[in-house]
């Protein structure tokens, strides 16, 4: 628990520079990395993705099968890593911990009343239990927008706090929905907010609303990781999540996760993908590193 | 208003650029790199893209993307697309011909040229919704079954244009294969590459959907290899007699059992340069199993 003499006052506006954040990030798209950078790059991208399935129309045997997937992404290319983690909803918990025994794939499960968050405390927190006792490893929370956009920052705050008690030794993601926070300002506020509130993680978007993660908002994040950890000395993981479809955009990203936080953070312990996706286009761009012939998706797994 | 004239005070005219044709767009090609065609008198008429295996890369994409609305859309609306094109290409008739008459035409061998061609796309525009019929069957089974047979379009075609000629062979390649359904990458002859942009601008301003026809410029040898081994391509058309290219695209089609049609023996312009069966040539044959115990109307005193 951080020393509450240090958490700063939530009422001050942060000061976040549009014009630069947009042209610093403009920028990371720049690089050219190419062959076995590429290679290694591809590789660190695909074991940092969490795969996710958060449909209504989820059944056991879709998560199962993407369980599958998470173990044996390609089997003709031998070496590949697995991928970080599944997502998925409570509900689905029990099924991926069992397909996944003995894999070192984390099960991950969204909670709190996912993704809208409009639901009371005491809700959430039965949610959160419920996903931490079938097994989860990981838990993805969202933060109240509702509340957040009405000036409630010690509402939010709290509530972060209670779901990270309830989760026990599950890391917590905290879910900001950006794409519903509007304004950078706002972004790095709710970070700052989810940081000093026990957040292991934070999160970009649920992927239900669009725009989702984009890259001038990650780095937004990324700073106000960066700025926590110079005040506190504690890390926090990153994962943009939703509309990071394809590799190279995938390898911008591990660019400025690497020129913004540098290579400690270069695991998925410390950073992830949410995507669903990103994992067969990645395997498609490895396919043809390999081969040097164009692929195409029906020679791969459905995901 | 000032006109800019050169030295001996006549007009300087604008040039148009000639760029590669992908998804709907006029791109420059993603290498930076062109080439200056010439005719037989050595003069220079453009510079044009030499295009890439990225631009490729890219043309299937946009195809592969396209492909889907194309060919589940109704056939007499493809007919009408195809009659679309033929319309436009008649009212830029003299830039085609002028086109033609820089790289070796005379007039007449030109005006017969775009005449032919706009003939073509009308010839293909009216097979858009008759081949199914033609090439369909209902199939006898014992079996208590309902049994036919249909055409479907293969998917992306990536086709290589005769190169010993600007426009008919382009317009003759390209027309079965957007009349079936499919979409295509087609890469125009190097050496006369000038009516095949322009063409573009003709498709671009038809109502044909961006991605359904992409065209490329650049070189048969540096490209032919990724037109036979891409593995998102279904089909490879390719024109000229060249045995070795012939057989390489054989064996790097045999990847993916692309299907590879040579048409270097066909007369572009005879009659015998247009066929339902070259729609048919890049169809495939799907057969439906369809039940029908239960129906009143399959059995007898209905």
């Amino acid at each position: 628990m951080i020393s509450t003499k240090i958490i700063p006052d939530f009422l001050l506006p942060p000061h976040i520079d549009q014009v630069g954040i947009e042209e610093r990030s403009s920028r990371f798209t720049k690089r050219s990395i190419k062959n076995e950078t590429k290679l290694n790059g591809l590789m660190l991208a695909l074991n940092m993705i969490d795969l996710t399935t958060l449909e209504g129309k989820d059944t056991d045997g879709k998560v199962k099968q993407l369980c599958y997937k998470a173990i044996h992404l390609h089997d003709v290319y031998p070496g590949l890593p697995t991928v970080a983690a599944i997502c998925v909803y409570p509900s689905m918990v029990k099924i991926a911990k069992k397909a996944l025994e003995g894999s070192g794939v984390k099960v991950a499960s969204v909670a709190t009343a996912f993704p809208s968050g409009q639901a009371t405390r005491d809700i959430k927190i039965r949610d959160t239990k419920y996903a931490v006792q079938h097994g989860a490893d990981e838990v993805d929370m969202v933060i109240s927008r509702g509340k957040f956009l009405q000036g409630e920052y010690n509402y939010v705050f709290d509530e972060i706090a209670a779901i990270k008690e309830a989760c026990g030794k599950a890391r917590l993601k905290v879910i900001l929905e950006t794409g519903e926070l509007v304004t950078y300002d706002k972004v790095r506020k709710a970070s700052d907010i989810a940081m000093y509130a026990g957040a292991d993680f934070i999160k970009t978007s649920t992927g239900k609303i669009s725009p989702a993660a984009t890259m001038p908002i990650t780095l937004v994040m990324l700073e106000a990781i960066r700025d926590f950890y110079y005040k506190t000395g504690k890390k926090i993981a990153m994962k943009p999540a939703g509309g990071i479809g394809k590799s190279k955009l995938a390898l911008h990203y591990l660019v400025m996760l690497n020129e913004t936080l540098g290579e400690d953070w270069m695991s998925n312990e410390w950073f992830r993908f949410g995507a669903s996706s990103l994992a067969n286009d990645i395997l498609m761009q490895l396919m043809k590193q390999k081969t040097g012939i164009y692929q195409n998706a029906n020679y791969f797994s459905i995901d | 208003m000032t006109t800019v004239t050169n030295k001996n005070n006549k007009r300087l005219e604008i040039l148009k650029t000639y760029k590669i044709y992908i998804d709907g767009q006029f791109v420059r090609t993603e290498s930076g790199r062109y080439y200056i065609a010439t005719n037989s008198k050595k003069e220079n008429l453009a510079n044009v893209c030499l295009g890439s295996r990225k631009d490729f890369r890219d043309a299937v994409v946009a195809a592969r993307n396209a492909f889907g609305s194309w060919s589940t859309r109704a056939a007499f609306n493809r007919a009408q697309i195809l009659y679309r094109i033929a319309e436009m290409l008649e009212g830029r008739k003299a830039q085609f011909i002028d086109e033609l008459i820089k790289q070796d035409s005379t007039k007449t061998q030109a005006e017969k040229e775009v005449n032919l061609c706009i003939d073509r796309l009308i010839y293909y525009s009216g097979w858009c919704d008759k081949f199914q019929q033609l090439f369909s069957s209902v199939n006898p089974v014992a079996s208590p079954h309902f049994n036919f047979s249909v055409p479907e379009p293969m998917g992306v075609i990536a086709a290589i244009a005769p190169q010993n000629n600007s426009l008919l062979g382009l317009v003759s390649v390209i027309a079965p294969i957007i009349a079936g359904g499919n979409s295509c990458i087609v890469l125009a002859s190097a050496t006369m590459p000038l009516c095949a942009v322009t063409f573009a601008e003709v498709l671009n301003s038809s109502d044909l959907p961006g991605g359904v026809v992409n065209i490329l410029t650049g070189k048969v040898a540096e490209l032919v290899s990724y037109f036979s081994d891409h593995m998102d391509v279904n089909a490879t058309v390719y024109c000229e007699a060249d045995f070795a290219t012939q057989k390489m695209i054989k064996e790097k089609s045999a990847l993916n059992i692309k299907r590879v049609l040579l048409y270097n023996k066909i007369k572009w312009t005879d009659a015998s340069g247009q066929s339902p069966y070259f729609i048919m040539d890049l169809q495939e044959i799907k057969t439906t199993w369809h039940p029908i115990e239960n129906i009143g109307g399959a059995k007898a005193g209905y």
